[in-house]
């Protein structure tokens, strides 16, 4: 698998959400993804900049055009330097949130992507990765 | 400073969501409403959404706040004009979209407010 291009953003404000979630969206129709893949890409990657925003209060989303084969992708890389996440699981579950939100973004965006990491721990940071593919 | 517009249609409120919402936005949007179903006595709300190109958990979030502030100000309210691939994305997000009614367009929201409507009259008529 080949990264074949990449951009690195940060993210400090809510601002930031609405320029992520451009992002997302132009290299998703540059790639030729269809309408319904660049919605969920796009959402995916609405909750996972909000959750940078609510959570860090700043951090930093990397994108990834991805060449695997004949295969084409996109791979979200969300990090920041926040108080991470002491339950994981937990923080998976629909409905658990700790931010006041409706606690839909991690476990949304997991449903949203083909592929979802998270590597996080209590005072490290949290860095999320999700790639959809065309 | 930025603002969705609330337009009076008969004894309905009309809001047209054409740009990407952003926190203060939606703020600005529930103040404004509330104090526009209060002052105008509106029984219905409509927010067409059919220009968003997505629905996130925090816009979500919105539409039912929305939509139960409403309620308590005696008003219903229906989101309308939802594209295809938005409630696609929405099914698998897992949002539940509480309280809220939806309709395919503006017009079959009025309806839908109306027979509601009708519905409440005859329920305290037979009461």
């Amino acid at each position: 698998m080949a990264v074949v291009r990449h951009e690195t953003r940060a993210i400090t404000s809510s601002d930031d959400v609405v320029a992520i979630r451009q992002l997302a969206r132009d290299w998703a129709i540059e790639l030729g993804f269809s309408l319904v893949d660049q919605t969920k890409l796009v959402t995916a990657a609405s909750e996972l900049a909000r959750n940078v925003v609510t959570y860090a209060g700043a951090g930093q989303m990397r994108i990834e055009s991805l060449n695997d084969g004949p295969k084409r992708g996109l791979r979200l890389v969300f990090e920041d330097q926040g108080p991470g996440i002491p339950d994981v699981e937990k923080a998976l579950r629909d409905g658990y949130t700790t931010g006041g939100g409706l606690g839909l973004g991690l476990g949304g965006a997991k449903r949203l992507s083909n592929e979802f990491a998270i590597d996080t721990a209590a005072g490290r940071g949290t860095k999320v990765t999700i790639t959809r593919w065309r | 400073m930025e603002r969705i517009p609330i337009l009076k249609m008969g004894d309905c409120l009309l809001v047209t969501i054409q740009v990407d919402m952003h926190d203060r936005l939606a703020m600005t949007l529930q103040e404004d409403l509330t104090e526009k179903i209060a002052h105008t006595r509106a029984r219905g709300v409509l927010i067409d959404i059919s220009a968003l190109e997505m629905v996130d958990s925090f816009i979500g979030r919105m539409l039912s706040f929305i939509a139960s502030m409403a309620r308590v100000l005696d008003a219903r309210t229906v989101v309308v004009g939802m594209r295809p691939a938005v409630a696609i994305t929405l099914v698998e997000l897992g949002l539940p979209l509480t309280g809220v009614h939806t309709a395919l367009n503006v017009e079959k929201g009025m309806e839908l407010i109306r027979a509601d409507d009708q519905g409440a009259v005859n329920g305290r008529r037979q009461a």
